[in-house]
């Protein structure tokens, strides 16, 4: 792998950009693999480079139906922040804003991390009960939070409208300063080069349609649109798809996959400096380095994997959006789409051994993972790689739905469901 | 948005009329207290989340406020048909193979 520096691109420069080279390979598939994880988007390829780097581990595949970072870590609206509520949240996203913050040098790939602060808005007593919760929750945990007045809302986010007769108004927010945004596609693809640069094979367009399982039940490798693959451990990082392929191996999970939808403007100068959320009335809002107002709105109420939503879930949040930023009301939307995300019962993810020996799951992250995903990788390759989690994402087990002891971030991740 | 056709009203009317209120045909145990950690994960946590035809139930909200079971292809969204509450769950479906 040739590193990126300023001087390669004075070199290249010089030489009509004839020295770049590809950023990750793509290899035949071999019939054996140490481990195959199913699934090329931002978890799994980042348990893919962990495996390599902190592991050791290189005879890895990463196996994707479609095409690298084609499906949720291309349709995400990039937000990263850790104010979750409880002591587990807190410890894995955490864990992954400290990954964050320095993953640019580490994959030496820009990733476009830009802690710009994400801001919640109270917009009635209830809201700023549940946010102060959290700013408190938050500082016990060591992670930044802090209660913003209206006046210090509207000076942080000036298009905002805080003005005492809007249909929502803005009583309070609360404020992350080292949330923000990073670059989607490139979190995928800076994960890719420096897991292929390693030795992991990537395999594009290969569909897993069955999980071997040996005669003592333990994985024996998976069956593809390629070919059957071998390997003694499989970690399934599938988001919307995580529940088939698990019953594949014959696992049935607490996890229903519903459509979330995103959309964005026309490109316009800098105006939006900061992540906004609000909760309650469900809209998100943040501006992409190209221009583009970047806007999330809520899930479709049913099961499906169509990756795309209803229309009057956009109208709704669009009805939120121009209501806060009266200033976007006459800007045109130039895309929109769907995701499918995997929903857990308590909305907190599954990153655990299952019940077949050699099978690991890293799932359920619902309407946000991509925060997560440097940390997710992180342990998620550990746990793999030593049969047995880290300690951060111990809690986050399969099991929990039947001992009870839910990490119930259902009311507490700060979002609407 | 989905057109929903209501069972009792008999009429198919938009999505917004409407409450989608999870998987169908999965029984309450009658002693609820009594069942084992394991029933009861499978009761109120596990669900089969098909790709595919998926068995629900939808609630006419702002209609008759009926609840009423629904057969639906997950993958395009199409109805395939819906069916009052306590009707077995159907065996064949119109237009569907297997």
């Amino acid at each position: 792998m040739k590193k990126y520096s300023v001087f390669a691109i004075a070199r290249e420069a010089m030489r009509g950009h004839k020295g770049w080279e590809e950023q990750w390979s793509s290899p035949e598939p071999k019939k054996e693999y140490d481990v195959i994880i199913v699934g090329a988007g931002g978890h799994g390829l980042a348990t893919a480079y962990y495996l390599a780097t902190v592991h050791g581990i290189t005879n890895v595949a990463v196996l994707e139906k479609g095409w690298l970072g084609g499906g949720n870590t291309g349709r995400n609206t990039t937000i990263i922040r850790s104010n979750y509520l409880y002591d587990e949240s807190a410890g894995i996203y955490d864990h992954a804003l400290k990954l964050w913050d320095g993953l640019s040098q580490e994959l030496n790939y820009n990733v476009m991390y830009s802690a710009r602060g994400v801001m919640m808005l109270a917009h009635n007593v209830h809201d700023i009960q549940v946010l102060k919760r959290h700013v408190h929750a938050n500082r016990l945990n060591g992670i930044d939070n802090e209660w913003l007045t209206p006046e210090q809302a509207k000076e942080f986010c000036p298009p905002l409208n805080t003005s005492k007769d809007a249909r929502y108004p803005v009583v309070g927010a609360a404020l992350q300063r080292r949330g923000g945004t990073a670059r989607h596609d490139a979190v995928a693809w800076g994960y890719a080069r420096g897991a292929s640069a390693r030795g992991v094979h990537i395999i594009q367009n290969c569909e897993v349609t069955g999980v071997k399982r040996a005669a003592n039940g333990a994985v024996m490798g998976v069956d593809t649109t390629r070919g059957f693959i071998g390997a003694k451990k499989v970690g399934v990082v599938a988001a919307g798809h995580s529940s088939v392929i698990m019953n594949m191996a014959g696992v049935r999970m607490p996890l229903e996959s519903y459509p979330l939808q995103a959309l964005v403007s026309e490109p316009i100068k800098p105006v939006v400096p900061c992540v906004v959320m609000s909760n309650t009335v469900h809209a998100y809002i943040s501006q992409s380095d190209k221009g583009e107002l970047v806007i999330g709105a809520g899930t479709d109420q049913y099961v499906s994997y169509s990756q795309t939503g209803g229309l009057h879930i956009l109208q709704h949040t669009l009805d939120a959006i121009c209501e806060m930023f009266p200033i976007f009301t006459r800007m045109k939307m130039l895309r929109s789409w769907g995701g499918i995300v995997d929903v857990t019962p308590d909305r907190s993810p599954i990153l655990a051994k299952t019940p077949v020996p050699g099978l690991y799951v890293n799932c359920g992250w619902g309407t946000g993972g991509f925060k997560a995903t440097p940390g997710s990788g992180h342990v998620f390759a550990h746990t793999i790689a030593k049969d047995d989690p880290h300690p951060i994402n111990a809690p986050f087990t399969i099991e929990r739905f039947r001992t009870g002891r839910l990490i119930d971030e259902a009311a507490a991740a700060a979002v609407a469901h | 948005m989905l057109l929903i056709r209501c069972p009792y009203c008999e009429e198919e009317r938009p999505e917004l009329e409407f409450r989608n209120a999870g998987e169908a045909h999965i029984a309450r145990s009658a002693n609820i207290s009594g069942e084992s950690d394991d029933d009861f994960e499978k009761f109120f946590f596990i669900r089969s989340n098909p790709k595919g035809i998926i068995y629900e139930r939808w609630r006419h909200m702002h209609g008759c406020a009926r609840f009423f079971n629904a057969v639906r292809d997950t993958v395009t969204d199409k109805f395939v048909m819906t069916y009052k509450a306590g009707e077995p769950k159907p065996s064949k479906l119109p237009g569907v193979a297997k």
